[in-house]
């Protein structure tokens, strides 16, 4: 009873190789049909964790500068991460500069780090570069490191006045992220 | 089990064959969906919906676990994070519309497969374990989709889930307490969503666990088919792979189209527009509703308007919705007739087509508003669906005569009264006509 | 013993359902149903001839930013949006900037930063459109008890959508004198009244609507130069809430022709295949 349960494709009935062969091809063309409908479906399976239009949508935020005291800084919320601002008193200012930046692991001056004109304000990420945490040293009376910048708790990364990495493990400067002063006393952030 | 002549896993590549001796996987597909599954040559369309079924079972579960990364059970945020999924989440409106479809697609393709077994009997020994185990899937599917519907937090799923939850409040001494403690509280609310959520998450799991115990038990005694005829020889079988492979991947994709025509053209057609106004409870819409797959026993339980001896017309319209799907139940010890398949029992026949009418006008009052003539049609046709488990099912076989049943799937396949082993078909290519 | 059962079972069930029919028979034939002039007078809407109808709907985003105009001017008075972000403006056609000067001409509820107060702060692309009213017993306490519905959804929340709104806008009467199909509703129901408070409208279900006609010919001034008759004005609106309704409408259509497309040309592979594979089996 084989010949009714054995699938006999190439061999069965007298007809021409080339018939075989469209018959193999369209076995193959299904198959593959398939295999590309079931390829297009990941996409949008995938995508769909990608930042929705709300969280992708631009976001700033506007920060009040006319109360931090040189020597102060305050914490902002930007894209639901921590934001440093922070006033640089007359020394501090010293410090960063007196710091060859080619010593530096990254190598960047405050001047790189600030807007002209407003070099008193050291506007970062509060995210550190290693793991992410958010370092100390923004609110009164935290620990500011070896540098008196920013401390990391988490793996001990040190950042110096100007935010820069000195000490540790994490490998680049806090981020600077993009803004402007939109008056002497505001900030736009993003 | 299988038949003796069902092909054996061979495995060549080395890693298949350490495979088989550690973990024999690939042997356990093989016998299963493989080509060592013999399974009746004969099978017409109506066998494809068995897949489909699973397939809409994988849809459900793929969109749903995606849709539930985005959905917030919370009252207070459900409505929004459902518009949230459907403007902001890439591709959120199609994961959505999918599911949403996909339930109902889901019913449609159930619906087929139910009435298929209803009408070729497949219920009947030695199958009856495979029909009960089916029926536990229908229950939970409709307890699943239930809950699915309460979670976009509208109108229609505030009340759906409201007027649900009152039929336990039908049951005599424990009915309001035991409707409060399932909602949670006195009205839906974050309780009940929140527990609405879990288990809508949780009940696809176990009907993926039953489907695997109703696929377990076909393959005991091996797929039914058309003729009701039990498979004799290897010339009654083909194997599963390729053959009803190629021809289930030939209805799937017919059933894709037709699904995502609704998904791309008409998503909202087979809802209701109720449910894109957020859930107010102190208003019910106008016209309340159950999704249309409820509609037969929602109907049925709307048709006792009166008060019988000393049983309320509440209590008495839950009874018959519990009992009209509980009635399957029974099936396989009811119908006592000793053929299976509907095409040789002239009377059944003519009983069955008349409960599909029956069904149809359920499905039709249900969806209508509760008045005449809706009300009084769906009672003609409640006391056909009753009659006809309970009192003709039991009773027509005694006065019907079968026709003639053929010796073999081989006979009936190829009109050839030899029949068995020496029926060799001839090859043509072009003498497959659909047996559908 | 399991048949005898299940007949005195089911014969139960026919003997309740007879019984019920029977009274229901009595009661419908000895009761004559009332026929009420919303059933007689409710009318289906009108057909507002909108691009974004049908399975190749597009949006006319001209249109629908005149529609957004007439909302902006008109319907805000009274009616939030609450699913839709300013930013959104921006599918319209709207460029960044347009869409930043639009979200400042909003007040949208905020924080005071100095003193942490509720208070109302110009408006921000990523801000949802603010409501009229700070809540619903707000909102019922000055519209008569009525709280005017949330428009984000409004065409996906009533049958026909689009055109109900273009039909409710453009359906006001004056009951008095309402004919439909040659009956007049006075005529055919003498004791029909719009409470005091209630406007007449034939494709308001119940007939009588809270919301005083809101358009009329003129209203408002579009920048692109379009006359703004009432019906102009009810159909752009009517063409800016399906917009907001689904804004995905588009993409949607867009998407489905070539996935259907494929889906049907890999259904006649896979049949081909499968007769293919079958050629040598007869069943």
């Amino acid at each position: 009873m084989a010949e009714t349960t054995i699938d006999t494709h190439d061999t069965v009935e007298g007809e021409g190789g080339g018939e075989v062969r469209r018959r193999d091809f369209l076995e193959i063309a299904a198959v593959s049909a398939a295999g590309v409908g079931g390829l297009a479906v990941l996409y949008p399976l995938i995508s769909q964790m990608a930042p929705s239009k709300d969280v992708l949508a631009e976001s700033t935020t506007e920060v009040d500068v006319s109360a931090i005291e040189p020597g102060q800084a305050i914490k902002a919320v930007f894209r639901k991460q921590p934001v440093f601002v922070r006033n640089l008193t007359p020394a501090e200012i010293e410090a960063a500069n007196a710091v060859p930046t080619g010593s530096l692991r990254d190598p960047q001056s405050l001047a790189e780090r600030t807007k002209e004109g407003y070099e008193n304000w050291l506007i970062t990420m509060g995210v550190c570069t290693h793991l992410g945490c958010v370092p100390l040293g923004a609110g009164e009376g935290e620990n500011k490191g070896e540098f008196g910048g920013y401390f990391c708790p988490c793996h001990g990364s040190h950042y110096d006045t100007a935010a820069r990495i000195r000490k540790g493990p994490a490998p680049l400067n806090l981020e600077v992220p993009e803004y402007e002063f939109t008056s002497d006393t505001t900030v736009q952030i993003g | 089990m299988s038949f003796p002549w069902a092909k054996q896993y061979e495995p060549k590549l080395p890693l298949m064959k350490f495979l088989d001796e550690k973990l024999p996987l690939p042997r356990f597909v093989y016998n299963a969906v493989g080509a060592g599954y013999p399974v009746p040559r004969n099978l017409n369309y109506f066998w494809n919906f068995g897949v489909l079924a699973g397939f809409c079972l994988v849809i459900q579960i793929v969109t749903g676990v995606i849709l539930a990364m985005h959905y917030a059970p919370n009252a207070l945020v459900a409505f929004d994070s459902t518009e949230h999924i459907m403007r902001d989440v890439n591709w959120g409106w199609m994961l959505r519309y999918g599911h949403a479809n996909g339930a109902s697609f889901f019913f449609v393709v159930v619906y087929v497969h139910i009435f298929r077994g209803l009408f070729f009997s497949s219920y009947k020994a030695p199958r009856e374990m495979i029909w009960l185990l089916g029926v536990v899937i229908f229950l939970l599917m409709m307890a699943t989709a239930f809950m699915g519907y309460v979670l976009p937090w509208g109108q229609m799923s505030f009340w759906g889930a409201k007027v649900i939850t009152g039929l336990f409040g039908a049951i005599p001494l424990v009915g309001e307490p035991l409707q409060i403690w399932l909602l949670g509280g006195y009205a839906p609310d974050n309780a009940a969503l929140n527990r609405f959520f879990s288990l809508h998450f949780l009940l696809p799991f176990v009907i993926l666990g039953v489907v695997i115990l109703h696929i377990w038990a076909l393959h005991i005694p091996g797929s039914s088919n058309p003729t009701g005829v039990e498979v004799k020889s290897e010339s009654d079988t083909v194997p599963f792979h390729p053959y009803y492979t190629a021809k289930d991947g030939f209805g799937l994709g017919v059933f894709l189209v037709i699904y995502t025509l609704f998904v791309f053209f008409m998503p909202n057609s087979l809802g209701h527009p109720d449910n894109y106004i957020p859930a107010n409870p102190l208003s019910t819409p106008a016209h309340i509703v159950p999704e249309w797959y409820f509609w037969p026993f929602y109907a049925i339980l709307r048709a006792f308007t009166q008060d019988f001896l000393f049983i309320p017309a509440k209590l008495m319209g839950v009874i018959a919705m519990f009992a009209s799907i509980l009635v399957w139940f029974f099936l396989p010890w009811l119908d006592r007739s000793p053929v299976r398949s509907g095409l040789y029992r002239p009377v059944f026949r003519k009983f069955f087509y008349a409960l599909l009418v029956a069904m149809a006008v359920l499905f039709w009052c249900g969806g209508a508003p509760a008045e005449e003539p809706y009300v009084m049609l769906s009672q003609i046709a409640a006391m056909y669906y009753f009659a006809h488990f309970l009192i003709i099912l039991p009773l027509v076989s005694s006065f019907e005569t079968p026709k003639p049943l053929p010796g073999s799937i081989t006979e009936a396949v190829l009109g050839d009264k030899t029949g068995g082993h020496d029926a060799v078909p001839l090859a043509t290519t072009n003498d497959a006509p659909a047996s559908a | 013993m399991a048949r005898l059962i299940s007949i005195i079972v089911g014969l139960g069930f026919v003997v309740v359902l007879l019984y019920t029919f029977a009274v229901g028979a009595y009661t419908a034939a000895t009761e004559k149903a009332e026929v009420t002039a919303e059933h007689e007078f409710h009318l289906t809407p009108r057909d507002a001839h909108l691009q974004s109808a049908g399975w190749t709907g597009t949006f006319d985003y001209q249109q629908v930013q005149r529609g957004y105009q007439v909302y902006k001017e008109v319907c805000s008075a009274c009616h939030s949006l609450r699913h839709v972000a300013i930013r959104n403006l921006g599918e319209l056609g709207y460029s960044e900037a347009e869409v930043k000067a639009e979200a400042s001409s909003w007040m949208v509820p905020g924080i005071d930063p100095n003193t942490g107060e509720s208070t109302l702060i110009e408006g921000s692309p990523t801000d949802y459109f603010p409501s009229p009213y700070p809540n619903a017993v707000a909102a019922a306490a000055a519209n008569n008890n009525a709280v005017p519905p949330d428009l984000s959804l409004i065409t996906k929340a009533r049958h026909d959508g689009g055109n109900y709104v273009y039909s409710l806008l453009t359906g006001y009467a004056d009951p008095e004198t309402y004919t439909h199909d040659g009956k007049s509703l006075k005529e055919e129901f003498p004791d029909f009244t719009t409470p005091t408070g209630l406007n007449f409208n034939p494709y308001f279900p119940n007939l009588n609507l809270a919301m005083a006609a809101p358009l009329s010919d003129g209203q408002v001034t579009y920048a692109d130069g379009t006359e703004a008759s009432l019906d102009q004005m009810a159909k752009d609106v009517a063409a800016f809430l399906v917009w907001t309704a689904e804004p995905t409408l588009q993409k949607r259509h867009a998407t489905g022709f070539p996935v259907v497309l494929f889906l049907i040309f890999a259904s006649v592979l896979a049949f081909l295949a499968y007769r293919n594979v079958w050629r040598n089996v007869k069943h």
